[in-house]
Order: structure tokens, then sequence, then C-alpha cells
């Protein structure tokens, strides 16, 4: 006889809502005879984002009063920490749908499909934060990555999106299989995929299998470094960042990194916090070699898009470093972090979509000479993004980088925050030099591109959330501070 | 008499490791397609041999769900495969040299 688990319906609502979308979507796009729009799509999508945050809302008020409520025979988890992170996955689903439908429209591809992608990737990742046991974790993740494989390769006349399609599947999936592998070892050494089971099996028990359980860590850690493109397993990002959509490459450096940084979060400091001499010095390599990595590579790019995804790259070091410092200070840095940057690389990518031009080709970095004295709102905003990328004072890029460094600093890890420093005076090197070409007064290409009206509101709103929160610092700080992780 | 669950282990880590070492050293993308569903029946065998030793269900449900997994992986990287091929008439990953990395 098997007893059905009992399920908390609000705490796994904001998967609903967003397969939900999809499916409709997809059943609407079915019986009708005629193609959907574009903004059909994008107003769905921000139907169900907006209806996923009042349900943050509500999980919120829940959650301070009564605390985490873990639901689905242990399966899923609701506190803090996934509420706030659900909703920076609907803000940047909504923001990212806007910048698809312009996308959509202007280079004439079929719609439906995408936005279904597109919701059901998102529906993944907001299941990965709330996952609380390795095999949910690992159907999130797929739901995710299959998701956004198709939609990497979705222009097919274009040869780059294909490559980048295949090279991203291809190590994709090897990194599914590595995450999968890790997690039958932990359940060899531990006898459970809960990640609480996990964490009070280790609390309570002497570890009988040590070689088991480091091999599992390690794969793990391994499998979700490949999905934040921690270096050095980040040789597809660049690649993949390049040859996808535009939009896509915004939606995906935004909402994977939220996804697996939950992940890596909820793993490694609650689950596995008393093997931290295990896991500490394999994640202080990839720390490290993250932030050089992110930071000098991108001095070489003369494509935009290339340039991006190192400096995204960079900023995986950034959160990563957080989870090193580990604790409730680590855990409110990365999540302050992602909170601030997925606004900003959406906006970025927004903007990159926009001067890209009809069929997403010109990316170039010469592109982007001038291009401040051509349209001074367009330019001056990348600009601004560019600066808060960058970490300027009075922006929250600042406040980011100075929350993840400051609780490295408070565990001990002074050196490695000296070289974080190093590699954001070095990443801020080619953010300037971006900025000043900008200025420049020379005009290879002299056309001024068009701005649709969404795709300026998306960009207006990324902009303004760095300088705004960046000014008034308080509320998004608290925000992350009472986030905080059920740590046990 | 059945046999310790070290062999089964050891067997699964052999798969695991052939199928990665193919993933990382072939060149078609249909043989590193079958490299990656490989490892992962490498990842069912270990849950069958964990779930078994425990006398657990739990390891036993697992691999259900890499089964699904593994075969909507299918259904996408072939999608992706075919969409590349038809294009270039080849599936070698050498030649896919359009995105200098």
């Amino acid at each position: 006889m098997i007893h059905a688990p009992s399920i908390h319906y609000v705490t796994i609502l904001p998967e609903l809502i967003f397969l939900g979308a999809s499916f409709a979507l997809l059943l609407a796009a079915g019986l009708n005879r005629k193609v959907l729009s574009a903004t059909t799509g994008a107003v769905l999508t921000t139907m169900a984002g907006i209806a996923t945050i009042v349900v943050n809302i509500i999980q919120w008020r829940d959650v301070s009063t009564h605390g985490a409520t873990v639901t689905i025979a242990k399966a899923v988890i609701q506190d803090g920490f996934s509420v706030v992170a659900t909703g920076v996955i609907a803000v940047g689903s909504i923001m990212s749908a806007w910048v698809m439908r312009d996308y959509l429209a202007r280079d004439r591809h079929r719609a439906t499909e995408f936005f279904v992608l597109a919701l059901s990737a998102a529906a993944g990742a907001i299941l990965m934060v709330q996952a609380n046991d390795l095999i949910v974790v690992f159907l999130g993740l797929e739901i995710l990555s299959l998701g956004l494989y198709v939609l990497v390769g979705f222009d097919r006349r274009r040869s780059g999106s294909n490559e980048a399609a295949l090279k991203y599947f291809l190590l994709g999936g090897f990194a599914s299989a590595l995450f999968i592998y890790g997690a039958a070892l932990l359940y060899g050494a531990t006898g459970t995929t809960s990640l609480t089971g996990i964490s009070y099996f280790l609390s309570a028990n002497a570890v009988l299998r040590p070689g088991l359980l480091a091999a599992g860590a390690i794969l793990l850690l391994v499998a979700l470094a490949f999905k934040v493109a921690a270096a050095p397993f980040h040789m597809w990002s660049p690649d993949t960042y390049e040859g996808a959509p535009t939009p896509v490459t915004g939606f995906m450096a935004a909402i994977v990194k939220v996804g697996a940084v939950a992940v890596l979060l909820r793993l490694f400091l609650m689950s596995l916090p008393t093997q931290t001499d295990l896991w500490h010095p394999v994640l202080y390599v990839i720390v490290i070699a993250t932030l050089v990595v992110g930071s000098l590579v991108g001095l070489v790019q003369r494509n935009i898009k290339r340039l991006l995804a190192y400096s995204s790259i960079n900023h995986a070091g950034f959160i990563l470093l957080g989870l090193f410092a580990g604790g409730a200070r680590g855990v409110q840095g990365s999540l302050y972090y992602l909170m601030t940057y997925v606004p900003v690389v959406i906006a970025t990518f927004a903007i990159v979509t926009v001067v890209g031009g009809r069929g997403d080709a010109t990316h170039d970095l010469n592109a982007y000479r001038g291009l401040a004295r051509r349209q001074p709102v367009l330019g001056g905003t990348l600009a601004l993004l560019l600066l808060v990328q960058a970490g300027a004072p009075f922006t929250t890029g600042f406040f980011a980088k100075l929350s993840v460094i400051t609780a490295a600093v408070a565990d001990g890890g002074v050196v490695i925050s000296v070289i974080a420093m190093a590699a954001a005076a070095a990443a801020g090197y080619y953010y300037l030099r971006t900025v000043l070409s900008l200025f420049a007064a020379d005009d290879p290409f002299g056309e001024p591109v068009a701005v649709p009206v969404g795709s300026a509101s998306v960009i207006a709103l990324g902009a303004s959330s760095a300088v705004i929160f960046g000014v008034w610092t308080g509320p998004l700080v608290a925000l992350a501070h009472h986030a905080t992780l059920l740590l046990p | 008499m059945s046999l310790p669950i070290g062999w089964y282990l050891t067997l699964a880590a052999v798969l695991f490791g052939i199928g990665a070492f193919g993933l990382l050293t072939r060149r078609s993308a249909l043989i590193m397609f079958m490299c990656i569903e490989l490892m992962l029946n490498a990842v069912n065998l270990t849950f069958v041999t964990f779930s078994r030793a425990f006398s657990d269900i739990g390891g036993q449900a697992a691999v259900f769900f890499v089964m699904v997994v593994a075969a909507a992986e299918v259904t996408v990287g072939l999608g992706i495969v075919v969409s590349v091929f038809r294009r270039r008439q080849s599936t070698s990953v050498d030649e896919l040299s359009e995105l200098k990395g």
C-alpha cells in the first residue's frame, strides 16, 4: 500500500503557474489556426510572473509567521530564501519576455514555441530553488536545461545558433550525468537523497564510506560549476552565449545562475556543512580560477556577447565567493548579488539585442563605438549598466561585490578577497574601455538603431533598479537579510 | 550466493568512466550522445545497487526519474543533431568551428 504524500499547494504554486502558463500557451497554439503573436506570449509570461510575485508575498507572510514548510514527502521546501529567489526568477522572466517579444517580432520567428520553452525553463529554475531532494534538483535542472537547449538553437537560419545548441547540449548533458552520479554516490554514503536527510545523517552518524561521500560531493560541485559557468568548466559559455539568440543569452545568464547557485548554497551549506574540510579546498580553486578567467580572458574579446560571457563568468566567481564564505552572511551576500545582478544583466543583453539588428548579426565591439554620441540615451544607459557591472559606487553593483567580499573577510578568507578585488579591478578595465569607446568621436557604423517600447522599458527598469537601490540600499539588503536559508 | 556490492559499483564506475572518456575524446555528435546515455545508465546501476543494499525503495524510484530524463534528453538532443545535420551534412563536432572556442 502506497500512501500519497500530502501536498502544501501554496508552496508549489509558482511552479504550477509557470508550467500551467506554458501548457496553456501550447494548447492555445494547437487549437488556434492562426499563429499566435509574440505579444500574446509576452503578456502571458508577464501575467504568470505577476501571479508568482503575488504568491511570493503570501508565502513570505507564511514563512515569517510559521517558519519554513517542507512538503511532498520532504521533497520541496518553502523558506525565505526560496521565496526571494523565486521572486527574482519571476522578475527576470517578465523582463526577458519583452526583450524576446521585440526580438521575435523583428526577426519574424515563430513565437509560440519560444515562450512555451521559456516558461517551462523558468518553472524548472523555480523547482531548483525550492528543491529539498537531489532527485527533485535533478528534475528541475533538466526542465530548465532542456528548455534552454532548444531556445539556444532556436534561430535555425543562423548556423552559429545550431552550433551553440549542440555544444551546450553535449556539455550540459555531461554535467547532468556528473550531477546524478554524484547524487547516486551521496545516496550510497548516506542512504538518502533528501538534502535535510543527508544533513541529519551526517550530524548523527559516523561516515562509513568517506570515499563515496567525497566523490559524490565533488561530482555535485563540479556539475553545478558547469551550470553556473565557473572556471575551469566555463568553456561552453562564451560559444553558447555568442551563438544563442541574444534575449536567450540574457535569460540564461540570469535564470540559470539563480537556480544553480540556490542548489549550491542549499547543498553545501545546509546538507554538507559537516564536510567543509572536504569541499572547501575544491571550491577555493574554482572561485579563484573563475575570478581570474572572467577578468583576464575578457580583456582580449572583440565581440560584445563574448565579452559579456566573460563578465558573467567573473560575476559567477563573486557569487561563489559568498558560498565559499558560508554562514548567514555568505548566503545573504550571494542572494543580494543575484537579486541585483538579474535585472542588470537582462537589461544589458536587451541593449545588445537592440543593437544587434535584424538577423542578430552585429555584435562586434566596433558597432558600439560612438553609440553614446549617436543615441545618447541608449549609449548612456549601456555605459551606466556596464559601470554597475564593474561595481561603481552608488550602484547596486558596488554593494553586491562589497557584501560577498566582507562575508569572505569575516570568514577569514583574506587572500581570496584580495584576489577578488584584483579581479574586479582587472574586469573594470574592460568595462571602462567599452564605456570609453561608446563615447568615441569617430563613427564607423552611422545608422541609429530602433529601440522598441518593450525593450526600452526593460532597459529603463534594469538601469533604474541599479541606481535607485544603489542609493536607497535599505530594502534589498533587508530582504536578503531576512531571506536566510534554513540552516541547521 | 550473490556478489558483494563492490562489484556492481565498480562495474558502474567503469561504465561511467568509459562514457565520460568517450564523450571527451570522440568527435561525432551521435557517439558523444550515446556516451551520455551510457553514463546515465551507469548511474542507474549505482542507484539500484545501493537501493538493494539498503533495502530502500528510494534508489529504485530515482532510477525511473533518470530514465524519464534520459528519454527527454534523447528527444531534444536528436532534434538538435538533426537540425545541425540538415545545415552541414555532417555530425562531426570538429567542423563546428564558426564560434571560436
